[in-house]
């Protein structure tokens, strides 16, 4: 209790020294630099705010202040544009951005189909199939696991984009090659993980199983398919990147005239960076969204497992 | 949990996998050849029914194998490409593979000093303040769902309209990608220590400078090196990406590019195969630190 008493009495202190900096800070840049005061000022305010915040820590604040950093990033950036008139084809204001945004949704709403619901999504869902089925195929040959593991492991850590302009080559400009390149990129991550979620039953569960005299199939779909969730989800959730990774990159290397890595390009060609700030605001909550939609059919489907339990 | 696992299951393949993982790659290179026939012919056969012959079977097969642009080269090819790409050329060629190589490492050195350095940085930082990790933290980790690499080529493009060129914008591209795996994995490690290891430290009245260099920065480590091969393995993608946009003439992303403008597929198979090595060149070093630093500190699993 005292130790507790003693923490918040120090960082209180810590705070009356923030504080005190801040002010001499302050008058200093009023000073020398009457542009950065403002943004100083809005800097300190917050903080000191969130400092304040993240004292309680409880849950509404352990929401609210997060939200409250990116607002004032924002701001700040907003600001910082404004003060020193930095030029567009640098950096836009955040203004500039949700401006370009609202007035391109159109062309946005064909780059998402195109790359992400065509190209991530289709090759994401056809890879982790692939991975799935091969990883129940190699389960139950021990020298196949052997050699295709370490190989796998391998071949995870390979910067795998590099195969895109192969891949554009065979397969053409449109969403095909771009699922074919998310294909082999998300396939042995998903591999390696189901590999290692079909052994995590243990002996005593095996045992059971074989007592019931159940038959492959049965212990397949009953104990070890069910035990092999969380691993599965696991590699599901770490490929939902990659996909949106490859499927944005392969379509520099060649894309019909729409898609969010086509748009982007072309539009630093054109010095558009506010359109190009706009795909990439599109491809961070695309990025979040498919995200979260993987992390709550995981909720779902494993609501037995500890790491779901609170 | 999933790496103590993880860590049984490498154990225990450790034993006996040469011959298997042998048998998995001369599949490999069957298959491939197979697929090089195959994905040839059709040219062959074009040709053969321009000039008005019939090839027999063995013909096609031996023609689909040394071509000048074959749709899928095959191995042999690609080892010929590789080696008079890595030996054959003097390595300040600009046709040398080893100076497209060290173009790429550079920047990807560079860059993963930087995004290590700003990751431990940061994570010590949150760990000492909570409203720093009130603040900071959820984002590093939504950040983890955005597919940063989309932004490289703009990246290079505004910062070369600034002036600045060479080796420092790839460097940015990697040291960012670098950054976050570090900081994750750098605040998970620096929290390890569990309550009664910080109330012992108390009970020796241990400074916080004496809590965080003899107690919490040990017992980080291995997290710090588990990021440290994600991280640089994202450095080596993040250069190579950083190297795609149109003017890059340095650099094994340049010579992916330049290949798939002019068709020369063996190139861009050489060129893949040695960003590859490389690839497992770098995370194979760190994974020796990793086992030497452990090892000394006792620490290995």
């Amino acid at each position: 209790m005292t130790a507790l008493r003693l923490g918040r009495t120090y960082s209180f202190l810590q705070n009356i020294q923030l504080v005190a900096g801040g002010l001499i800070l302050l008058v200093a840049a009023h000073w020398l630099a009457p542009t950065a005061a403002p943004l100083l000022a809005v800097w300190l305010i917050a903080w000191l705010f969130n400092a304040w915040l993240a004292g309680f820590d409880t849950r509404a604040t352990r929401a609210i202040v997060p939200i409250i950093f990116g607002g004032t990033i924002i701001a700040l950036w907003e600001m910082a544009v404004r003060a020193y008139a930095v030029p567009t084809v640098i950096l836009p204001a955040p203004s500039q951005i949700a401006a370009s945004f609202a007035a391109n949704t159109g062309i946005l709403w064909t780059d998402f189909v195109q790359t992400i619901l065509k190209g991530a999504v289709t090759g994401w869902l056809m890879g982790a199939a692939a991975a799935v089925l091969t990883a129940i195929a190699i389960d139950r040959s021990p020298f196949l696991q052997r050699g295709l593991l370490p190989i796998g492991n391998f071949v995870a850590a390979l910067p795998i984009v590099g195969i895109a302009p192969i891949l554009v080559m065979w397969f053409g400009f449109d969403w095909h090659s771009k699922a074919a390149v998310v294909v082999v990129m998300v396939f042995f991550p998903i591999l390696v993980n189901m590999v290692a979620g079909l052994r995590a039953t243990d002996a005593m569960q095996r045992d059971l199983m074989a007592s019931w005299a159940a038959p492959y199939g049965a212990a397949l779909w009953k104990l070890r398919l069910p035990a092999a969730m969380p691993f599965l989800f696991n590699g599901l959730k770490i490929t939902t990147t990659l996909a949106l990774i490859g499927a944005i990159v392969a379509e520099f290397f060649g894309s019909p005239t729409r898609g969010m890595g086509f748009r982007i390009s072309t539009a630093v060609g054109r010095l558009d960076l506010p359109l190009v700030w706009a795909e990439i605001v599109v491809a961070a909550l695309a990025g979040t969204l498919f995200y979260g939609l993987v992390a709550l059919i995981e909720k779902k489907v494993t609501f037995w497992h500890p790491s779901q339990r609170n | 949990m999933r790496s103590a696992k993880g860590c049984a299951t490498v154990t225990a393949m450790t034993k006996g996998r040469l011959v298997p993982v042998l048998t998995v790659l001369m599949v490999i290179v069957a298959v491939w050849y197979l697929a090089a026939i195959r994905m040839n012919a059709q040219w062959e056969r074009d040709q053969a029914a321009r000039a008005e012959v019939t090839l027999t079977l063995p013909d096609l097969v031996a023609r689909t194998l040394v071509q000048e642009r074959p749709v899928l080269p095959a191995p042999h090819q690609v080892a010929v490409g590789l080696w008079e790409g890595l030996a054959g050329q003097a390595i300040t060629s600009r046709r040398s593979l080893v100076w497209h190589a060290w173009v790429t490492l550079s920047a990807t050195l560079a860059g993963f000093a930087i995004g290590t350095g700003a990751g431990i940085l940061l994570a010590v930082g949150i760990v000492h303040s909570r409203s720093m990790d009130q603040s900071v933290m959820p984002w590093a980790v939504a950040s983890q769902t955005v597919p940063i690499l989309a932004i490289a080529p703009m990246v290079i493009v505004v910062l070369s309209s600034m002036g600045i060129t060479g080796l420092l914008p790839k460097a940015i591209i990697a040291a960012w990608l670098s950054f976050f795996p570090v900081l994750v994995g750098m605040v998970k490690g620096l929290r390890t220590p569990d309550a009664m290891q910080l109330d012992q430290m108390r009970s020796w009245s241990a400074s916080d400078a004496q809590v965080f260099w003899r107690l919490r920065l040990p017992s980080s480590l291995p997290y710090l090196f588990a990021s440290l091969k994600v991280a640089i393995a994202a450095a080596l993608v993040g250069t190579i990406v950083g190297e795609l946009p149109a003017g890059a003439t340095a650099g094994l992303g340049a010579r992916l590019l330049s290949g798939s403008y002019y068709g020369q597929t063996v190139q861009i198979w050489s060129a893949l195969f040695v960003a590859a090595l490389l690839a497992a060149g770098l995370v194979a070093i760190v994974g020796w630190l990793e086992r030497r630093t452990l090892d000394r500190m006792g620490l290995a699993r």
